[in-house]
C-alpha cells in the first residue's frame, strides 16, 4: 500500500525554483532517505509534507487522502504526521513525559491511558526511567530517542526525520544508526530520512531518492545507486566514485555487458546500452587495480600516494589526460612513490546512460 | 483507499479560500487595534496639521510658521535637541569604553547608579536639580557653595535646559554604545596592536569606527528623546521664558483651550517632523560602513595602570554630582516643612508625606488613577505584544510590518505630538456609544496603549529570538492548533520576557509626562503631570515628597524585574552591566 505518494511537486522562493516537478512513490513500512546536497530541495520536500510550506505546483498524498495541491493545503496539525527535527526541538518547560505525551493530550486522551502510551514509548527508545527529567538534563543521544519516542507515541501515519544525526558526533552516530535501524523493524512505521551523508542514507534506508538542484535523479536500492548510477552527479556523489571518459561502447558477447575504449586500452565494463561513441564511465575507486606488468590497462603517473592504514590511498593522472586526477586503493606491500609511472587496470565499471 | 479519500477531497476544495480561523482574526483585531490607536489618529493630526478646514491653506502655515514666537520656538527646540545629543553622546561613550573596557573597581554599581537618572521621571530629576542648585539649596548650603541670595537660577536657561537633557539622555547613548562595544571581539584590537597601533591609535581608528552604528543609534535615541521631553524643558524653559516647541504646544492649549488645535496640530507637525528628520539623519550616519565582525577572540581589556584610581575617583564624583546631589535635595526638601529650611531634628516632618498619601485628594486620586491606568494598560499590551511578536517573529507579512511600522511610530513622535492627535480623534462623540472619551480616563489609557506598544513588543521580540520556531512546528505536527500551542508552548516560553516587558511599560506609564500632560482634566489627573502643578503652585515640598515616592516606586519595580533576570535574555534589563 502507498504511504506517500508526491505527483510532479514544484516550489519556488523568489523566482528560484527549489523544487521541480518531483515524483515519488513510497510503499508502507518501508524505511526512505533522501539524500543529496545542500540546496538540492530536500528540506523543501520534508516542510511541503509536513503542511509548514503550501506547494506550487503537483500534489501529495499521505496515506491514499490528498493533503496538499495547488489550491489547498492541509494544515501540519491535521496530518497525522510525526517529525524528528535536526535540533530535537524537545519543550524545555516539560518534563521528558510531557513531552512524549503531548499529542496524546492534544488528542484528548484521558491522563492514565496518556501515561501508559508514553511510557511505552519510551521504552521503544529504552528510555522509561528517565520520564520526569527535563530536557535540559539529558545528553544529546538521549534527547535524540526522546524525540523518536515523542513521535512515536503520536502514532503518526509516517514519520518524517530531518538530518536526525547531524547533532551528534561520529562515535554516537554510529550506535544511532543501529538504533534507528532496530526501531524501524520493531515498529513497521514509514520513515523518510532526509540526509547529505550518502554513508548514513546506505547504511539505512531501503531506497534512497537522490536529489540534486530541486529535481529527484535517481530512486533506487542502495546497491542500484552505487553499481549503477543514472547520471554523473549520482556517480561522484555515492561511494567517491569516479567518472572516467569512454571513447567507444561496442556490445559485448554476453548481455548487459560491453567493451568501452578509456585511454586508448579496452575495457569489460556493465553497460545497459551499447553501439554508441562516447560516453561516461563511473568507477571506484575498489574498482582500479595496480596492472603487474605493461600492455595491461591505462598508462599513469602517480602524484601523491597516502598511509591509510590497511592499504595506500594512490592519487594518480592517466597520461592520455593529466589534467584528471584519480584514486585507487593500493596494496601496502606494492612500493610506489610520487612521479613512478604505473599501468592501471579498470576492474569494474558502468557506462552511465544518460547522454554526456 | 484511494477512492474512499476523493469524496473528502472534494468536500476540501470546496471550502472557501478564507476560511475563518483563530489566527486570522487575531491579526485582525490586531490591525484594528493599531488602526484606531495609532494610525487614524496620527493621520488624523496630518490632516488637520497641513489642511484644517479640508484645503490645503499654505497661506496660514507660512503665518504660523514664521510668527516670531514660533520660530523662535522651532529653533529653540532644535538648538537644545542638538546641543544635548553631544553632551549626552560624550557622557555615554566615554561611560562605555569605562565600563566596557577598562579594569575599573565596582562596575556594577557605578553602572546603576549611571542607569538610575534613566528610571526616573524627568520632571522629578529637573525638580531635585532646581533645588539642589537653587540659592536656598538645602545641600549645598551645608558646604557653603550656595549660590547668594537673590541671583538668578543658573538652571533657568537654555544651558541648564541642555546640561538636564544631556545627562538624562546619556544612559541612552551608553546602553547602545555598551551593546556595539561588546560586540568587538579581542582579536581586532590585538591585530590592531601587533600592526604597530598605540592605545589611542586603536581607539580612534579600529573600535570608534566599528561601534559607529551604535554611538549614532544612540545619538537618535537621544535626540528623540530630548525634542519630546516635555518635563525637563517645561520645568526649567517656562520659569525661563525659553519657549521651545513643545512648551509652545501645552501653553497655547493652556490659554485658549480645544479652539488652538488647528495650530497646535501644525505646531506639533512641525515637532514630528524635526524628530523624523533627526532620526532619519542618524541612522543615515551610522549606516555608511560595514561594521560587520566575526565573534571570534575573548572581550577586550585595557589595564587602567597608575591612571586607575584617578579615572575611579572622576566616575564617582561625576556620579554624586549629578545624581546623589539632585536627589538628596530632592529628599532633604520632602522632609522640611517649607522649602529652603534647613533640615534639623527639629524640622524633620513626615508632613509632606502624610499629605500627598493621605490628605490631599486629589494627589491620592492621581496615583490612583495611574496605577489603575497602568496597570490596565500593562496588561493589554502584554497580550497584544505576545501575538503581535509572534507574528512579527515567525509569519512577517505586509500587514504584519505596516502594523509594527504604525505602532514605532506613535512610540518614536514625541508623547506630546500623540496627546495632540489623541485629542484631535477623540473630541468628538463616539460613534453608536454616543459620548466623546475626551477628558475622562479613557483617553489617557488610549493613547498609553498607542504610544507604549513598541515597547512593550521589543523583550518580547528578544524572547520569541531565543526560541527555534521548530518547537512551534514540533507542536502543530502534534496536532496542536494556533491557540493550543500559543497556550501550551509559546507563552510558557515567552513569559519571562513579556513579563520584563510589563514592568518596563508599567515603569515608564507611571512615570511619563508627556502624553497625559494636554489629556489630564479635573476630573482625570495622572500622577506625572501633578509634580509640574504642584511646583508651579508653589508647592515645592510636596511636589518633592510626591517625587521621591515615584523614585521609591520604580525602585521597587526594579528590583522586583531584577529577581527574574537570570530567565531574561541577556540585556533586557537596562540597568543590568
Amino acid at each position: 500500500m502507498v504511504a506517500i505518494d508526491i505527483e510532479n511537486a514544484a516550489k519556488s522562493y523568489a523566482g528560484k525554483r527549489v523544487l521541480d516537478g518531483v515524483s515519488m512513490h513510497i510503499n508502507k513500512g518501508e524505511f526512505v532517505a533522501i539524500l543529496g546536497p545542500s540546496g538540492c530541495g530536500k528540506t523543501t520536500l520534508l516542510r511541503l509534507l509536513a503542511g509548514f510550506e503550501k506547494l506550487d505546483d503537483g500534489s501529495i498524498a499521505l496515506g491514499g487522502a490528498e493533503v496538499s495541491n495547488r489550491q489547498f493545503t492541509l494544515p501540519p496539525e491535521k496530518r497525522n504526521v510525526g517529525i524528528v527535527f535536526q535540533n530535537y526541538a524537545l519543550w524545555p518547560h516539560m518534563s521528558v513525559g510531557d513531552n512524549v505525551g503531548y499529542a496524546l493530550k492534544i488528542a484528548g486522551v484521558g491522563t492514565a491511558e496518556r501515561k501508559r502510551k508514553s511510557l511505552d514509548a519510551l521504552d521503544a527508545v529504552g528510555m522509561r526511567d528517565l520520564s520526569d527529567r527535563a530536557p535540559a538534563d539529558l545528553s544529546g543521544g538521549q534527547r535524540q530517542r526522546v524525540a523518536l519516542a515523542r513521535c512515536l507515541a503520536a502514532n503518526p501515519s509516517v514519520m518524517l526525520l530531518d538530518e536526525p544525526l547531524a547533532n551528534l558526533d561520529v562515535h554516537l552516530r554510529a550506535s544511532m544508526e543501529k538504533e534507528f535501524l532496530a526501531f524501524h523493524k520493531r515498529t513497521g512505521a514509514t520513515m523518510l530520512y532526509i540526509t547529505h551523508d550518502q554513508s548514513e542514507a546506505m547504511a539505512l534506508a531501503d531506497r534512497i531518492a537522490v536529489m540534486d538542484r530541486g529535481r529527484l535523479v535517481q530512486f533506487a536500492r542502495p546497491h542500484e545507486l552505487y553499481r549503477e548510477p543514472r547520471d554523473e552527479m549520482v556517480a561522484r556523489f555515492i561511494g567517491n566514485g569516479l567518472i572516467l571518459p569512454a571513447s567507444s561502447i561496442a556490445a559485448a558477447s554476453q548481455p548487459g555487458q560491453a567493451v568501452a575504449e578509456v585511454f586508448g586500452t579496452p575495457h569489460r565494463v556493465r553497460a545497459s546500452l551499447s553501439g554508441r561513441a562516447g560516453a561516461q564511465l563511473s568507477v571506484h575507486p575498489n574498482d582500479l587495480t595496480l596492472a603487474k606488468g605493461d600492455g595491461e590497462g591505462f598508462s599513469a603517473t602517480v602524484e601523491r600516494v597516502v598511509y591509510r592504514g590497511s592499504h595506500n590511498q594512490v592519487d594518480f593522472h592517466p597520461d592520455a589526460m593529466p589534467e584528471l586526477s584519480l584514486t585507487l586503493h593500493a596494496p601496502l606491500d606494492r612500493r610506489i612513490a610520487p612521479g613512478h609511472a604505473i599501468s592501471v587496470r579498470i576492474d569494474d565499471g558502468w557506462v552511465i546512460p544518460a547522454a554526456a | 483507499m484511494t477512492d474512499l479519500a476523493t469524496p473528502l477531497l472534494r468536500e476540501r476544495r470546496h471550502l472557501p479560500a478564507f476560511s475563518i480561523s483563530a489566527k486570522g482574526l487575531i491579526l485582525a483585531g490586531l490591525a484594528a487595534f493599531v488602526a484606531v490607536l495609532s494610525l487614524a489618529p496620527l493621520l488624523r493630526l496630518a490632516l488637520t496639521g497641513v489642511a484644517p478646514d479640508g484645503f490645503v491653506d499654505l497661506q496660514r502655515l507660512s503665518d504660523l510658521l514664521l510668527k516670531q514666537r514660533v520660530f523662535t520656538a522651532t529653533l529653540n527646540s532644535l538648538y537644545v535637541a542638538v546641543a544635548s545629543t553631544i553632551l549626552a553622546l560624550i557622557v555615554g561613550v566615554l561611560a562605555a569604553v569605562l565600563t566596557v573596557y577598562t579594569n575599573m573597581h565596582a562596575k556594577t554599581a557605578w553602572v546603576f547608579g549611571f542607569v538610575l537618572p534613566l528610571m526616573i521621571p524627568p520632571q522629578v530629576t529637573a525638580l531635585a536639580w532646581v533645588q539642589a542648585f537653587s540659592p536656598t539649596s538645602p545641600v549645598l548650603g551645608l558646604f557653603g557653595l550656595a549660590l547668594p541670595q537673590g541671583a538668578r537660577h543658573p538652571l533657568f536657561s537654555s544651558s541648564g535646559i541642555v546640561l538636564l537633557l544631556g545627562l538624562y539622555n546619556a544612559p541612552l547613548v551608553f546602553l547602545t554604545v555598551r551593546a556595539a562595544l561588546r560586540r568587538l571581539p579581542a582579536n581586532l584590537v590585538e591585530a590592531a596592536r601587533s600592526a604597530g597601533a598605540g592605545g589611542w591609535r586603536v581607539f580612534f581608528t579600529v573600535l570608534l569606527p566599528l561601534a559607529r552604528a551604535g554611538i549614532f543609534a544612540g545619538a537618535a535615541l537621544s535626540f528623540v528623546s530630548a525634542i519630546g521631553n516635555f518635563g525637563i524643558q517645561a520645568m526649567l524653559g517656562i520659569p525661563a521664558r525659553f519657549p521651545t516647541l513643545i512648551t509652545l504646544i501645552y501653553q497655547q492649549l493652556n490659554s485658549y483651550g480645544p479652539d488652538a488645535l488647528a495650530d497646535m496640530a501644525s505646531l506639533a507637525l512641525m515637532l514630528s517632523l524635526i524628530t523624523v528628520a533627526g532620526i532619519g539623519f542618524s541612522s543615515w550616519l551610522g549606516r555608511r560602513t560595514d561594521a560587520r565582525v566575526e565573534g571570534l577572540g575573548g572581550a577586550i581589556q585595557i589595564d587602567l595602570g597608575r591612571w586607575r584610581l584617578p579615572v575611579e575617583v572622576a566616575a564617582w564624583v561625576f556620579l554624586a554630582t549629578t545624581l546623589i546631589l539632585p536627589l538628596s535635595a530632592l529628599v532633604t526638601t520632602s522632609l522640611v516643612t517649607g522649602f529652603g529650611q534647613e533640615l534639623s531634628l527639629a524640622t524633620l516632618t513626615l508632613a509632606n508625606y502624610s499629605n500627598a498619601l493621605l490628605h490631599h485628594a486629589s494627589i491620592r486620586e492621581a496615583f490612583l488613577t495611574s496605577l489603575g491606568l497602568t496597570t490596565v494598560a500593562v496588561v493589554v499590551l502584554m497580550v497584544v505584544a505576545l501575538f503581535l511578536g509572534y507574528f512579527l517573529s515567525w509569519q512577517r507579512s505586509v500587514e504584519v510590518r505596516l502594523i509594527h511600522m504604525a505602532a514605532e511610530l506613535s512610540y518614536a513622535l514625541p508623547g506630546i505630538v500623540l496627546g495632540v492627535a489623541m485629542i484631535l480623534f477623540f473630541l468628538k462623540p463616539l460613534p453608536v456609544l454616543g459620548f466623546s472619551i475626551y477628558g475622562t480616563v479613557w483617553i489617557i489609557l488610549a493613547a498609553y496603549l498607542s504610544n507604549f506598544l513598541a515597547l512593550a513588543l521589543r523583550p518580547v521580540l528578544g524572547g520569541f529570538a531565543q526560541i527555534d520556531r521548530s518547537l512551534e512546528e514540533a507542536s502543530q505536527v502534534a496536532g496542536a492548533g494556533f491557540l493550543q500551542r500559543m497556550r501550551d508552548i509559546i507563552v510558557p516560553l515567552v513569559a519571562p520576557a513579556a513579563f520584563a516587558s510589563g514592568i518596563i511599560v508599567f515603569m515608564s506609564a507611571l512615570n511619563e509626562i508627556q502624553v497625559s500632560i494636554l489629556l489630564v482634566s479635573s476630573s482625570a489627573r495622572t500622577i506625572g503631570p501633578m509634580i509640574v502643578f504642584l511646583e508651579e503652585g508653589g508647592s515645592s515640598t510636596l511636589a518633592a515628597a510626591v517625587g521621591c515616592l515615584m523614585i521609591v516606586i520604580v525602585l521597587a519595580l526594579m528590583l522586583m524585574a531584577s529577581c527574574l533576570s537570570s530567565r531574561l535574555p541577556k540585556g533586557a534589563l537596562p540597568w543590568q552591566n
